[in-house]
């Protein structure tokens, strides 16, 4: 069956004054785990071959065999830089293939923590391209302003960076009293250290040569290619699935959609830069409007009854049972549903079969198509500008490979 | 129901072709023979301007026959809508035609497909494995496939069989 | 080092040993093998809030003749293993290894057909540190716990392991 030809990564079809360059598995200028088979003439790049899968973690057939709930854990490490959007999109996805809504406020608490992601995100793949531009003083910057996001998450769930804080139908818990106040200080520090990143930055020369006019990707070849997120917004498409299809409350937020002109990994930047402002706006505005109420469905068939109610109802005790040993039952059916994530469409495209267990659960990597897309970018340009371009398309190994 | 009227162009345009719609939670579903799968692409992407395909991959309905469905999300950048192109493909004939042609991005979404369930895109320029090694033999997300099979890999990383 | 062979079990080996081992252990050069998810705390352990230069280990070398500690962060999958074997083998002697995380330790959650479940079928394990992803005070008692297990070696004993 395996009739895929064996590539060949013997040196003999190189043309005259041609080198192969071999960058990764482990490379210090790609953050994560790939490798990139470079044909050069002279410092020009003529071809490269991306070779994925060092990271193939067999994500979605460990989901069909664990219950809904128990995938939950496992999205966080998809995208590990936001790992709160991946929590939101399939909690999503499962209550739309159920025909449930989550309560107002669980809906503002997700999209609060979707937004706190975001700008972990951006702020780890500026600091990290950064870093390997040779501007390290910004990577200590942008990692300051993500350890005060950091802070957040851990207040609200307990964890750092593996939060696991959506369930089916709500979340695992409400958040703790006085968090209003750590964020409003949390978002100060950010803004602050993204102001020093942004007079580093921006108009540095150095840093903008680098990236002007490098990783070009037109719009039309981005959305042949299937790139969306900041990638495809930087050549010029205001696609935001945020804006497009609204999902949870985001429809009931004032943000601009920052998009680009020229598609190129300056445009990104800059694009990433914006966006982390207008997260924070998303986010204020969300912890502004955060209404009272539950955080959880009411219904003991989708979402564990609180655990005191366990101990003195018999209802809530098989409703705890029936959940925790079956999981959440789902009609037979299939869904797709897309949500923004840092890098593009993340999308969870779920089969299930009427039982406990989904049937499929399938991923659609924003990082993939980027990916895909890389030779594109780097073809004709020189081989210090992959770094460049690999460190602005911010490929996240867990979603790329699953 | 909104959006229905997707359904219909397509089934209007291919009423020998389509088997089945619905639109299941607001998702538009086509279900096409697999032998109409480039026809009914190239009308998608031409006609109801269907640029971007978002999303392809595959299910593994293990014991059902036909076994396996190809299914691909499209999205409209101009109209701003979305279909869900779906079509069944028999374990007998474990093929289908590659959409490469029409949407570049299909590249590395069917060579996961034929990494992970083994089906042969017809067409496909450079349908090698994406997430798994050469020496690994089988196709992981297949029902049949046990989860805990491992396969060490027997080579140096590098290609080399030496180790 | 080559000084054992003149010195022997002797007093002068064992002044030899502190002098060597208080220079290892406050210079780790590190090699960051770095794959998944634990990569996001590991760069947290390097900033400035943790800081780890406090333990002089904050430098590191990305080619592995250079480096002493292997840090394997994060998931490593059957494509990889043979990766992570040669990177191993490259490091010269003495050299050391920690585990960072559980899917490096025991291949973690990730009980499936893709994951080696613990690097210790593929390289030797000095320290594991436990946590998914351990969070950047266990990677810095890991680090105090190597130094500790560095000090104890003499430069008579033969890292053959």
């Amino acid at each position: 069956m395996n009739r895929a030809p064996a590539k060949n990564w013997d040196i003999e079809d190189l043309g005259e004054g041609r080198l192969a360059l071999n960058m990764g598995p482990s490379h210090p200028a790609m953050h994560g785990i790939v490798r990139l088979l470079v044909t050069l003439e002279g410092e020009r790049v003529v071809s490269a071959d991306p070779e994925i899968g060092y990271l193939h973690r067999g994500f979605e057939k460990t989901c069909e065999n664990v219950t809904w709930n128990q995938c939950i854990p496992y999205t966080d490490r998809l995208n590990y830089v936001s790992p709160f959007i991946n929590n939101a999109g399939f909690a999503l996805a499962v209550e739309k293939l159920l025909g449930v809504e989550p309560p107002a406020r669980c809906q503002y608490i997700r999209v609060l923590m979707s937004e706190i992601s975001r700008v972990t995100d951006h702020l780890t793949c500026i600091g990290a391209s950064a870093m390997e531009l040779g501007a390290f003083t910004v990577y200590f910057y942008l990692i300051n302003a993500r350890e005060a996001m950091y802070r957040l998450g851990d207040l609200a769930c307990g964890a750092r960076v593996t939060p696991a804080y959506a369930r089916v139908g709500g979340l695992a818990n409400d958040l703790p009293p006085g968090f209003a106040a750590e964020a409003a200080a949390a978002f100060k520090a950010v803004r602050e250290n993204l102001a020093d990143a942004d007079r580093l930055l921006t108009r540095n020369r150095i840093f903008h040569d680098r990236l002007r006019g490098t990783g070009t990707l037109t719009k039309e070849d981005a959305v042949a290619m299937s790139v969306t997120g900041p990638a495809l917004r930087a050549a010029g498409m205001p696609f935001d699935v945020r804006k497009a299809s609204p999902y949870l409350v985001y429809d009931r937020f004032d943000f601009d959609v920052p998009v680009g002109s020229n598609g190129d990994n300056y445009d990104r930047y800059l694009v990433r830069m914006e966006e982390i402002r207008q997260s924070l706006r998303i986010a204020e505005q969300a912890l502004a409007q955060l209404p009272g109420g539950p955080v959880n469905h009411p219904s003991y068939a989708v979402i564990l009854p609180p655990k005191a109610e366990t101990h003195g109802c018999i209802e809530a005790l098989m409703a705890h049972f029936k959940l925790t040993v079956d999981g959440v039952k789902p009609p037979a059916g299939e869904v797709y549903q897309a949500v923004e994530g840092a890098n593009g469409e993340l999308g969870f495209y779920l089969v299930s079969d009427g039982t406990g267990r989904p049937w499929r659960v399938r991923v659609r990597p924003p990082s993939l198509p980027l990916t895909a897309a890389l030779p594109a970018m780097v073809k004709g340009g020189y081989i210090a500008d992959v770094v460049a371009t690999f460190g602005q398309i911010n490929m996240i190994g867990g979603e790329l490979e699953r | 129901m909104t959006g229905t009227y997707l359904t219909d162009a397509v089934k209007e345009r291919f009423p020998e072709d389509v088997l089945g719609t619905h639109a299941f939670r607001g998702d538009d579903t086509v279900v096409i023979r697999k032998e109409a799968l480039p026809a009914v692409a190239a009308f998608l992407k031409d006609q109801l301007g269907f640029d971007m395909l978002m999303d392809l991959t595959a299910v593994d309905y293990l014991p059902r026959e036909p076994r396996f469905e190809l299914v691909c999300h499209l999205y409209s950048t101009g109209r701003n809508v979305r279909l869900r192109l779906k079509c069944p493909v028999p374990a007998g004939d474990a093929s289908v035609a590659s959409l490469t042609p029409l949407w570049p991005g299909a590249g590395w979404f069917e060579r996961e497909a034929w990494d992970m369930f083994g089906l042969d895109f017809k067409g496909h320029p450079d349908l090698r494995r994406l997430l798994m090694y050469e020496s690994f033999e089988g196709h992981p997300l297949r029902k049949d496939y046990p989860i805990d099979r491992h396969q060490p890999r027997r080579d140096d990383g590098a290609g080399r069989t030496d180790r | 080092m080559g000084l054992e062979t003149a010195f022997g079990h002797s007093y002068l080996t064992t002044r030899l040993d502190e002098a060597v081992n208080w220079a290892r252990k406050y210079s780790f050069f590190q090699y960051p093998f770095v794959t998944a998810c634990c990569g996001m705390e590991f760069m947290s352990t390097f900033a400035s809030t943790y800081d780890i230069a406090r333990f002089g280990a904050e430098y590191p070398r990305f080619s592995p003749r250079q480096a002493d500690v292997l840090f394997v962060v994060g998931t490593v999958n059957e494509k990889l293993a043979p990766v992570l074997r040669r990177v191993y083998d490259q490091m010269c002697e003495p050299k050391w290894v920690v585990a960072f995380g559980v899917c490096a330790t025991s291949g973690g959650f990730y009980d499936n057909y893709a994951v080696v479940q613990g690097i210790d079928r593929i390289v030797p394990v000095d320290i594991y540190i436990p946590g998914c992803p351990p969070r950047p005070e266990a990677v810095l008692d890991a680090l105090m716990e190597l130094q500790r297990r560095v000090d104890r070696e003499s430069v008579l004993d033969r890292r053959n392991k």
